[in-house]
């Protein structure tokens, strides 16, 4: 049987298309979060849009039987929770991080609210796109089963990259988030730029949370994000602000989140918490390896709270 | 391209029923240099800010070549051909010189065409009398070279009438002094007319052709710099105060070596060297004055000796191992007044006699129990304030709501109350009008003479040369030059701040 002739190759096989299904999310809303980051603001609610937009992508592919509606839906309602808390943080002397919290909690609590009914049925989900088509080997054609959804992250992070370097809009993005008072002194409103840049990063949460609930897992549930959206948050700060560090870091958490289901489908089971435990476990070495006490973080917006 | 003249004509502004402009007008002749004197708080700032439209007057006009102008924003007086250097850098550190300045340009969504944005500039730069390296980061440009982007960044936006805050505060003497005489020159050739705003004599008298002086908020005198001259000038601007007379230095030997550090070095926070193997030893009864630009390790220097940052070297006191715990403090006798005390030495949300108890509120009288004594604690702010002349609405105002100047003072009684043998001070009169500044001078020197061990760190070079014993000056986190008070020459010590010996 190929399954067998397969034998231990599997377990990198499948932690490679693991790493390719799982990361999808963070890679999403670590590219919103970059650009939400560089106009100098943090959003710590994206973990609240992440679950609001899974919610509001399965219900609307339910309802509508298109599952890219869902994701569109998904995206706007994301953006709105990025204008509330944009609009939260306008308002004198509010601190960025207190809000973020409490949308995180809103948000869950929202969608969990609203969700109870698409708990059950079953909604159309996204395609996917055959990458091992050139391979006879079937673990390796469905291991690339590869989302379409990915397929656009991947592009969206060399974009942002350069826009972010060579466009008017990216310039004054980095100028809002390093210097306000200059922003400010050559006429643009910092909170404005804010304001649409938490949007932007509350979009592609919201669509990174119908990836999960419209491809992989792909069912709607409370369990379903597990505070990917925090961890998200935090490989920003990992990847130092640069879009395509942000996709090998989500590819990075992605493989560390599928480690444990693939030493599984191998036989090993012993310690099988523990290896699903491996995204968190990363995100704490990470911290501390990125985070150490007597150093600001080289490359980080000026005007960010957590650095100021 | 050619200057613009400027009036102001009787703007008075208010806040609240605080008048900070009091009908005052002032002409800035096309093609002039014109100092705007006046100390701290005398309007000087506040008057600008109405001619850049961050402030709206509430009476009085401004005319920019003789046609009445609104600003009513920052944008408007660009349009009219107002540019600001603003005391502070307003260039983003993170981005290259040819970033900011295209970006300055105004707002295009869309791609920018890199190769023709730096055909544009470089041709703008070829007209210039100096010139900066376009593909270098701002945060890595020297102040002189940030300063001088900031002004080219302002031509470059097509102003013909350019206003410098304060410009020379972070430069050495001679970048200062290249920096004013490249304005000058494109002054004297018609290209511009310059407003400066300053404190200092020296520059007045050596760039500016005209001058307005302003005490408290009115105009008190204007007039070509030739005619006034220094004394009249300093008459005006400080009224009937008596100029800052220092409590009188007495001569003395220095005495016993008090401080000293031995081959301390420290990181800063990127994790960059901060100090290089600074060796320094100041003894009984001596002021040691440390010079320098500012950013070349000062604030580590003391962050390290106040036991905030970590470090190698020996740091001792009275020849023992200094690691400013509360208990050498006190053993020491060892006081720190640091920079923007607030911050550093304050909780602001605590009285003024609760941050006057900070130092020995666990001692008897005030402490030493489990219980702080409340009662010995206000008998020892009542008597602090008195003393030290900190005007707040009484001892249990939170510090935050006292003005700069009686933090500063406020800080300095609780540092200086008790016995000193060891004083360490950065920047203390920053920002403080003349009065607060000769009381504070008064206070340090009388320290010295007491017999305590002084090192005062500080970015002005006059303050140093008027209290300090000896001079050392600090350059990328080494000691790179000392002399004595009496050899001390302005020259060489600018020479060795820019670090080019």
């Amino acid at each position: 049987m190929a399954g067998d002739a397969l034998g231990w190759w599997g377990v990198p096989l499948a932690v490679g298309a693991g790493a390719i299904r799982v990361s999808t999310p963070f890679l999403f809303v670590s590219l919103g979060e970059v650009v939400t980051e560089t106009s100098g603001r943090i959003n710590l609610g994206l973990e609240g849009t992440l679950v609001m937009g899974a919610m509001t992508g399965y219900a609307v592919s339910y309802l509508t039987g298109s599952p890219w509606l869902g994701v569109l839906v998904a995206g706007i309602v994301g953006a709105l929770f990025g204008a509330l808390h944009a609009a939260i943080c306008s308002l004198p002397k509010v601190n960025d991080i207190a809000v973020g919290i409490a949308l995180m909690l809103f948000g869950t609590g929202a969608a969990f609210f609203l969700g109870t009914t698409f708990v059950a049925p079953s909604a159309r989900h996204l395609p996917s796109i055959p990458a091992g088509f050139w391979s006879n080997v079937p673990q390796i054609q469905a291991a690339l089963k590869v989302n379409a959804l990915f397929f656009i992250g991947v592009a969206v992070a060399p974009i942002l990259a350069w826009a972010l370097k060579n466009t008017g809009t990216g310039l004054m993005l980095r100028m809002v988030g390093d210097n306000s008072e200059a922003a400010r002194a050559a006429g643009y409103s910092p909170l404005m730029v804010r304001l649409w840049a938490t949007m932007f990063g509350g979009f592609m949460a919201g669509v990174g949370g119908a990836d999960l609930s419209l491809y992989y897992p792909g069912s709607w549930s409370e369990g379903l994000s597990s505070g990917q959206g925090i961890i998200a948050v935090a490989l920003v700060i990992f990847a130092r602000w640069r879009p395509m560090a942000c996709l090998w870091a989500s590819l990075l958490f992605g493989g560390a989140g599928a480690l444990g289901p693939a030493l599984q489908s191998v036989g090993v089971t012993g310690g099988y918490y523990l290896f699903n435990a491996a995204p968190y476990i990363l995100t704490l070495v990470i911290m501390i390896i990125a985070c150490s006490p007597d150093r600001t973080l080289a490359g980080a917006p000026g005007e960010l709270s957590i650095t100021k | 391209m050619s200057a613009l003249g400027l009036e102001a004509i009787e703007i008075t502004k208010r806040f609240g029923d605080f008048t900070a402009l009091d009908r005052v007008s002032l002409t800035l002749r096309p093609g002039t240099v014109h100092a705007l004197l006046g100390e701290n708080g005398a309007g000087k700032s506040t008057l600008v800010k109405c001619l850049m439209g961050f402030y709206h007057a509430d009476s009085g006009e401004i005319k920019i070549a003789g046609k009445t102008q609104k600003v009513g924003n920052p944008r408007d007086a660009q349009g009219a051909g107002i540019g600001m250097v603003y005391q502070y850098f307003t260039l983003v550190p993170s981005m290259t010189v040819l970033e900011n300045l295209t970006m300055g340009l105004g707002f295009r969504p869309g791609r920018i065409d890199w190769r023709a944005e730096r055909a544009k500039l470089s041709a703008f730069l070829a007209t210039m009398p100096f010139g900066v390296d376009i593909d270098r980061p701002v945060s890595q440009l020297a102040a002189g070279e940030k300063q001088k982007a900031e002004i080219l960044k302002q031509l470059y936006l097509q102003a013909r009438i350019l206003i410098l805050d304060e410009p020379t505060s972070v430069l050495t003497p001679q970048e200062a002094d290249e920096m004013l005489g490249l304005v000058r020159s494109m002054a004297v050739e018609g290209r511009l007319s310059v407003l400066i705003i300053t404190h200092k004599f020296r520059e007045v008298l050596a760039f500016a052709d005209e001058v307005t002086v302003l005490r408290r908020g009115k105009l008190v005198g204007a007039g070509k710099v030739n005619d006034l001259g220094v004394a009249r000038m300093a008459s005006l601007m400080m009224g009937d105060q008596a100029a800052g007379d220092h409590a009188g230095r007495l001569e003395r030997e220095s005495g016993a070596l008090m401080l000293e550090l031995n081959n301390v070095s420290a990181l800063d926070d990127a994790g960059n060297p901060a100090l290089r193997r600074v060796n320094l030893q100041v003894h009984r009864g001596e002021i040691v004055g440390v010079a320098g630009v500012s950013g070349n390790g000062q604030t580590a220097l003391v962050e390290v000796l106040a036991g905030q940052r970590k470090h190698q070297g020996l740091v001792a006191v009275a020849g023992e191992a200094f690691g400013a715990s509360r208990k050498e403090i006190w053993r020491h006798k060892f006081s720190l007044l640091p920079e923007e005390p607030l911050r550093n030495a304050c909780v602001g949300r605590m009285s003024v006699a609760e941050n006057m108890a900070f130092r020995n509120f666990d001692r008897p009288p005030l402490g030493g129990g489990i219980l702080v004594r409340r009662a010995a604690m206000q008998r020892q702010a009542d008597d602090l304030i008195a003393r030290y002349n900190v005007r707040t609405t009484g001892p249990d105002a939170p510090v935050a709501t006292l003005s700069g100047g009686n933090v500063q003072r406020a800080v300095l009684a609780r540092e200086l109350s008790g016995e000193v043998d060891v004083l360490v001070c950065a920047n203390p009169v920053f920002g403080l009008d003349f009065a607060a500044v000769a009381d504070i001078h008064g206070q340090i020197v009388a320290a010295r003479n007491r017999g305590a061990a002084v090192l005062l760190v500080s970015e002005d070079l006059d303050e140093l040369l008027e209290l300090a014993d000896r001079v050392v000056v600090i350059f990328a986190g080494a000691i790179v030059y000392e002399t004595s008070r009496s050899g001390a020459d302005r020259q060489a010590i600018g020479i060795h701040m820019a670090g080019h010996a």
